[in-house]
């Protein structure tokens, strides 16, 4: 509960616009601000989004042709392959959507000053970068024979992963996803604290943002999965031990099935943790925009819980090819299929939200716009590999590199410069340059599709993931998809300018509410940037407020 | 005036609908198809031809499924080009205020429902007819190593263990055959039979494919994993391995050759050799297939 002036607080400041922000060190390292926490999760994010996108840039250059052009040491591509997954799962999009937007905007949101445990949250954000500098070194230390590194991708599949990889690659990056796995759960304990018992007055839970109750249901997805993945990754790690455990080693009595069933329930759940936040936010944007209220709020709202519920229930359709019974496989076809139904929901109450609105078409409604077109290309390509009969032809293959990168690296990311720029002016208090917004955007609208099409082709031409070289059958599309690579480049390269030219020229400051009347959300009643401490008396929702 | 506007969105949303289709068939569906292996250039675009039962399914399911995706995906998207001209700013300056409609949310509940039932029941077909194994005629035996495949006739003792490794690319040029896809010594079955794989890894995991016949089975140590395919005509097919396996996950390709049925049998009877010499059988494994 919110502490009520005088109760065990002491004296305030006569001035009460005295935020009391700390020292340069003090505010950025030992911070328990939630606004300097997101931001430090935001800028985290860019640095790991950077690496990561290095990985998958150096990748589309080896594979622009047939043949071994610059991974000599073919271990290396392998690594790339892997380390790309990790980081940009684990370290770009997770803190940007959760760690980023989440600590900035959900408290303000529900009308709260701060998150429930502002020192846990601190402890959060720090496990992240300890986590990325344990992933960094296990580039640099032997994985095996073949050289330094972890190369099992990002599913880490035993025995690849226990005797494949005998060196301490491989238990650097154990280390470092545990690290990363506390973290998140920390912040999921914070964020359901937080949105249970800290919302403001009035603000019930069916009156809450969506951004709230999709960084709700993110928590609980964390809290329940991020367990089984750190069991799972444990028992990697005794496993691994010369003479220790043989959990997944068949010669030892042990399962290395077994270990799939343990990360895909983990794996699953995760995929949904990387696009409800992003739901969320588009939600806000579109409704902003088209100055409406959201179509269907509870229908928003519960479709996010019911994909988070299914998504516990459906793991194994990534593993259709291990091995099951006929039964199991019939099974999680069904409930695959039935993802889709809130999914649908969702997409439509979006299209309904613009209808009838008077809809501007600003940068982050052309990301939100982007989103909605992306994700719906992309979900429907997982209804295609939900049937398992076909995933026996399109397991593995790009195909399914197509389906997972048009949900997450279109679907959250966009969902993310969405947010960015939706928020951009609210976080640093200065507006951005629309013309080098606008070149991000296309360009990178353009260069991802380019970059990603084709690889549905290459998938069902017949073509395998995670191959350093192809027969040359496939040289045309991969080529297109490399020449998106470019594209893409330099529509990061516009990013960066863009934040640059904000941040450095500094423009006036922006109003409270630059959007207009669509925005309606409690941050908009703040100024830009918020203050370090907001809400000293506590906001009370009216009734008749919001939806 | 509203209802208008609703009829106009949906037809034009349909009509894309219908184009989209045409598109489908006339330039997706239609496009050139590899014939036991990747078609090469701008073509491939497609599944690869099928040669076998379970692949005609698939190859039919996955139509049916991409027909009715592009049918979604262009309706979405019809929608949302006629919401972004008809209610833009410009055009549309007062916001309605609607927030609820009862019924298009049941609607936009069910139909998905429904389309996705008509989807499923020949999934399930599919799913059944591809992993419940027909009477066995054939079986044979697909062991991952690192990095490459053996295949053992566990019916046929005289058929020594053949080890299939990719041919590198001198060779493959030589011979005329697509490099990362041919190996030295192929798996041979005969046509229009039940043959039943068993797989299985002495090491790290690997899945074997052949696109060809619609079948994957991962191959995971300490397990036998089993499926089966019936090749409808002769010729040679390739697949490449499919569940990461290290260095050289990307050269450990699979080739499957389908002989009639009197040439398999000769085949055996030679020990596993179609030269008909039997004075070459003690020839150390991995040979056998390669003499040809």
């Amino acid at each position: 509960m919110v502490a009520l002036p005088g109760e065990n607080t002491p004296a305030q400041p006569s001035s009460y616009d005295d935020d009391g922000k700390p020292g340069f060190f003090a505010r950025w390292f030992y911070s328990t601000n939630h606004k300097d926490i997101g931001t430090l999760y935001l800028i985290f994010g860019i640095v790991s989004g950077l690496i990561g996108g290095f990985l998958s840039f150096m990748m589309r250059m080896e594979l622009a042709d047939p043949g071994i052009q610059f991974f000599t040491n073919e271990h290396q591509y392998l690594v790339y392959v892997s380390m790309h997954g990790l980081i940009m799962i684990f370290f770009m999009v997770m803190p940007a959507l959760i760690g980023g937007f989440g600590n900035w905007f959900v408290p303000i949101m529900v009308g709260a000053p701060d998150m429930a445990f502002p020192r846990m949250n601190n402890l959060s954000f720090w496990l992240l970068p300890t986590a990325l500098i344990c992933l960094l070194i296990s580039f640099v230390v032997p994985g095996n024979a073949n050289g330094n590194g972890f190369g099992g991708s990002w599913v880490m599949y035993p025995p690849l992963s226990t005797t494949g990889h005998p060196g301490p690659a491989f238990d650097f990056i154990i280390i470092g996803l545990l690290a990363a796995g506390f973290s998140s759960i920390f912040g999921a304990i914070n964020f359901i604290t937080t949105i249970l018992n800290m919302r403001a007055p009035g603000m019930t839970m069916h009156k809450m943002p969506l951004f709230a109750w999709s960084v709700l249901v993110t928590a609980f997805l964390l809290l329940l999965a991020l367990p089984v993945l750190a069991a799972a990754l444990f028992m990697l790690f005794t496993d691994r031990i010369a003479g220790g455990t043989g959990f997944f080693d068949p010669s030892r009595g042990g399962d290395p099935q077994m270990f799939q069933h343990l990360f895909w329930f983990f794996g699953h759940p995760e995929v949904y943790i990387m696009i409800l936040p992003a739901f969320g936010i588009v939600s806000h944007i579109v409704s902003t925009f088209s100055k409406k209220p959201i179509f269907g709020y509870l229908g928003m709202a519960y479709a996010m819980v019911a994909i988070g519920v299914v998504g516990f229930v459906v793991w194994a359709h990534h593993m259709y090819t291990v091995g099951m019974d006929v039964n199991l496989k019939a099974y999680f076809l069904a409930a695959t299929l039935v993802i889709a139904v809130p999914t649908g929901v969702k997409i439509f109450s979006w299209l309904a939200t613009m209808w009838g609105g008077s809809i501007r078409f600003s940068i982050p409604m052309q990301w939100a716009l982007a989103f909605i077109f992306l994700f719906v290309v992309g979900g429907v390509t997982g209804v295609m590999l939900a049937n398992a009969g076909v995933d026996a032809y399109l397991h593995d293959t790009y195909y399914v590199v197509a389906h997972f990168h048009y949900v997450l690296s279109m679907g959250a990311v966009f969902g993310i410069f969405a947010g960015f720029y939706y928020w951009f002016g609210k976080m640093f208090g200065v507006q951005y340059n629309k013309w080098l917004a606008g070149a991000h955007f296309w360009l990178f609208f353009i260069g991802v599709n380019v970059i990603f099409f084709p690889q549905h082709f290459l998938g069902l031409n017949g073509m395998p993931r995670r191959y350093v070289d192809y027969p040359e059958e496939f040289a045309i599309w991969n080529q297109v998809s490399s020449f998106g690579a470019y594209i893409t480049l330099a529509g990061v390269a516009f990013f960066f300018l863009m934040l640059i030219e904000a941040l450095i020229l500094n423009r006036k400051r922006v109003g409270d509410n630059y959007w207009g009347e669509g925005a309606t959300t409690l941050e908009w009643t703040l100024s830009s940037p918020p203050p370090y401490h907001q809400f000293n008396t506590l906001p009370r929702i009216e009734d008749n407020d919001g939806h | 005036m509203r209802s208008k506007n609703t009829i106009i969105a949906l037809v034009a949303a349909i009509i894309l609908a219908i184009l989209s289709y045409v598109v489908l068939a006339f330039v997706g569906l239609s496009g050139a198809r590899g014939d036991g292996m990747p078609v090469d250039g701008l073509g491939g675009f497609y599944l690869q031809d099928s040669a076998s039962p379970v692949m005609d399914d698939l190859t039919s399911v996955y139509n049916l499924v991409t027909y009715i995706i592009s049918g979604i995906v262009a309706f979405v998207v019809g929608l949302m080009v006629y919401i972004m001209i008809r209610f833009r700013e410009k055009a549309n300056p007062v916001p309605s205020k609607t927030s609820h409609n009862t019924l298009i949310e049941v609607v936009w509940t069910i139909v998905p429902v429904l389309i996705l039932l008509v989807m499923a029941i020949p999934s399930m077909n599919l799913l059944y007819k591809q992993d419940v194994i027909k009477d066995t005629e054939v079986t044979v035996k697909a062991i991952g190593n690192t990095w490459n495949w053996a295949y053992l006739y566990p019916d046929h003792e005289n058929v020594d263990e053949i080890i299939s490794n990719p041919l590198d690319e001198t060779q493959a040029k030589a011979e005329g055959k697509p490099y990362l896809l041919a190996t030295d010594a192929a798996l041979v079955v005969p046509v229009d039979t039940n043959v039943k794989v068993l797989v299985t890894s002495v090491n790290n995991m690997h899945s074997w494919t052949v696109p060809s016949f619609g079948i994957k089975m991962d191959a995971v140590p300490g397990i036998i994993n089993e499926t089966w395919f019936r090749a409808t005509r002769e010729g040679t097919f390739y697949g490449q391995c499919s569940e990461i396996c290290g260095i050289k996950h990307y050269y450990m390709p699979i080739e499957v050759k389908v002989v009639s049925k009197a040439e398999y049998a000769k085949w055996i009877a030679n020990d596993g050799s179609f030269t008909s010499s039997v004075a070459d059988n003690n020839l150390g494994s991995g040979q056998t297939a390669a003499q040809k």
